[in-house]
């Protein structure tokens, strides 16, 4: 991409509102921390506010950046063993008696494993349990597919009541992780395992069930591109690409699976009348689907999917995955003027 | 230790038998439901809510009380009729049981009545809330015993073990579980479907103090959880010999009765017997 023509579009495109980095589109510019590690300093800083709040973690303290928490607050940490379906239920338990649970592991095991306990222990149960899935979606990487969970939206967000959401980056895990201890009933926080960008700030306004324009380009948008988790960032850079061929779009950060802003969505589909939905998940029942379900009983558009399609993962670098099952920038260029050309 | 006095078994046994009568109406009136569980553990239910847990049916939500978590919630049936009986809710919701907009699920759902502690159905999940809570009322300091009765058969599901391992490494003093030892499942007897034995020894392998105890015996139950309210370094397992069906002859010890329903003329059997008892209690209709 020619960098001088992409920071000539950032002054006109890029939402002020959402208060996001300067050097956005700049790649190596951006620094690139996990999203995990949003939930970890999520739950220390969540820990000093909330007493009640309790860590549960089953073998995974570190990888899943629940050890800060451990360190700072033994006492309120409950180290579960490799068993999951236990972890759901005693965060049941310890909830019954007044206790905000935290749950770590992997989204392939919770909610993965644990998917029945979560709905009847928890979900059913009107239990306020915070479920924190690490290493979701195929950039996991090298350990394959069967670490790589991509049906853990779709199987969480089909429960009655329960909240998802998928931060885009270090600093909305960390808001995420704090806020959802005021909510009620059950939560699931997804993350990843790769660095990606950070391209939000303290500042970038964050509240659960209120999606945030980040990039609007001015006039009527010809296609909206609607993500959530770090592809945020591929949108952004997608969107990028599609302004400088005289595409006019608007980005959406979809961060609420499960309640989702509605009104973001259908206005969008009534400016833009053509929709991108772009996540790390498969296509079959995560978050494009839930836009899917919003707009057709609305205001129907055309809608391309980019996520994984219908396969299972494998093993390889995060970059060279992404690229493999066509969720890079690149695919959601292309996928933008599919359905522009479907209107 | 304190003994039950033969007057205080004697009025239980009366409790027993009202709910147990109370018990198969419902599921007779609901036309569905399980009944051999909620038969034999008519007597534990009874000695717990009327006699052994701190408990307030016009506060349920008293946040000192015991706690009693229902693991295998099918036998809900007689968790409703003594929870009627105790005083959380008319005598007269029984008949609702299983019905639309009923506060009486199928399967227990806490927020729907008062009284229950938790939702459960899928078995094996109910020792894992009683963990999490007795871990929860330690950090808090407070001094309440979480119950937690659960089938003989769910101890073929993982999870249960899961949450055995993780109480015996916690030293849970304050948490008592009750096995409904009736040896019967809904494909046949438990030990020839997937045999739990030797049971005690595999609790007690996992660090807990096993106690066993005849099921019906209200005197015999009552020492054992006086029992294990005074150990105070590990988690107790009463195993209780429970016979399925206790109480009307021709369903005892039959695996079929898991969750049969009643055929009229086997109503009418059964509410006979359970009206006579044994001649204890007067029959209302011949």
């Amino acid at each position: 991409m020619d960098l001088h023509n992409l920071i000539e579009i950032k002054a006109i495109v890029i939402n002020p509102k959402a208060k996001l980095v300067e050097n956005i589109l700049e790649l190596e510019k951006l620094e690139q921390v996990p999203t995990r590690n949003g939930y970890g300093e999520g739950l220390v800083e969540v820990g000093k506010k909330n007493p009640n709040v309790v860590v549960l973690c089953a073998d995974l303290t570190e990888s899943t950046r629940s050890e800060a928490f451990r360190k700072e607050f033994p006492e309120r940490f409950v180290e579960m063993g490799v068993a999951e379906q236990n972890m759901a239920s005693v965060a049941s338990g310890m909830n019954a008696m007044g206790k905000i649970p935290y749950i770590s592991s992997y989204a392939m095991f919770s909610p993965g494993r644990n998917w029945e306990q979560l709905r009847t222990t928890v979900c059913y149960n009107e239990r306020h349990v915070i479920v924190g899935g690490a290493h979701a979606g195929v950039s996991v990487g090298p350990d394959g597919a069967t670490h790589q969970a991509i049906e853990d939206i779709a199987i969480t967000r089909v429960i009655a009541n329960m909240t998802v959401v998928v931060p885009c980056d270090q600093h909305e895990a960390r808001k995420a992780t704090i806020v959802v201890a005021d909510l009620e009933g059950p939560v699931y926080l997804r993350f990843a395992r790769e660095k990606t960008p950070v391209f939000t700030t303290f500042d970038t306004p964050f509240e659960v069930g209120k999606a945030e324009i980040l990039f609007e380009t001015k006039g009527k948008p010809d296609v909206a591109i609607i993500a959530c988790g770090p592809l945020v960032h591929n949108a952004i850079l997608a969107a990028a690409e599609l302004e400088k061929n005289g595409i006019k779009v608007r980005v959406i950060n979809n961060h609420t699976v499960k309640p989702m802003d509605e009104k973001t969505i259908v206005q969008a589909a009534y400016d833009a009348g053509a929709f991108v939905t772009v996540e790390e998940h498969q296509i079959n029942g995560g978050m494009g689907s839930a836009v899917a379900e919003v707009i057709t009983r609305n205001f129907p558009v055309p809608i391309e999917f980019i996520g994984v399609q219908n396969r299972f993962g494998e093993s390889g670098s995060p970059n060279e995955l992404i690229k493999h099952f066509g969720m890079a920038p690149e695919h959601i260029v292309k996928a933008a003027k599919k359905a522009i050309r479907r209107k | 230790m304190t003994h039950l006095h033969d007057d205080k078994i004697k009025e239980l046994e009366e409790k027993a038998a009202q709910i147990r009568k109370d018990t198969i109406e419902s599921v007779i009136n609901a036309k569905s439901g399980h009944i051999a569980g909620p038969l034999d553990m008519a007597d534990i239910f009874t000695l717990m809510y009327f006699h052994v847990l701190k408990h307030d049916p016009k506060n349920p939500d008293w946040p000192e009380r015991d706690r009693l978590v229902l693991s295998n919630g099918h036998i809900c049936p007689v968790q409703y009729a003594t929870l009627a009986h105790a005083g959380y809710f008319p005598v007269s919701e029984l008949k609702t049981l299983r019905q639309l907009g009923t506060r009486l699920q199928g399967h227990p759902h806490r927020t729907a009545l008062p009284g229950l502690e938790t939702t459960s159905g899928p078995l094996g999940s109910g020792l894992s809330q009683s963990v999490g809570m007795a871990i929860a009322a330690r950090m808090d300091g407070l001094h309440s015993y979480i119950f937690c009765l659960m089938s003989d058969g769910e101890h073929q599901a993982g999870q249960t073990w899961e949450a055995v391992m993780l109480a015996g490494r916690e030293k849970l003093w304050n948490l008592v579980a009750i096995m409904d030892r009736n040896n019967i499942q809904i494909d046949g007897m438990t030990e020839d479907i997937l045999p739990l034995e030797p049971i005690r020894e595999k609790y007690e392998a996992f660090n807990w103090h096993v106690i066993e105890a005849n099921g019906h015996d209200f005197g015999e139950m009552h020492s054992a959880i006086e029992q294990a309210k005074v150990i105070h370094e590990k988690p107790t397992m009463i195993i209780a010999h429970t016979i399925a069906g206790q109480g009307v002859e021709f369903m005892e010890r039959k695996f079929p009765w898991h969750s049969k329903a009643f055929k009229p003329e086997e109503a009418k059997q059964a509410l006979h017997e359970l009206r006579t008892l044994g001649g204890k209690i007067k029959s209302e209709h011949e």
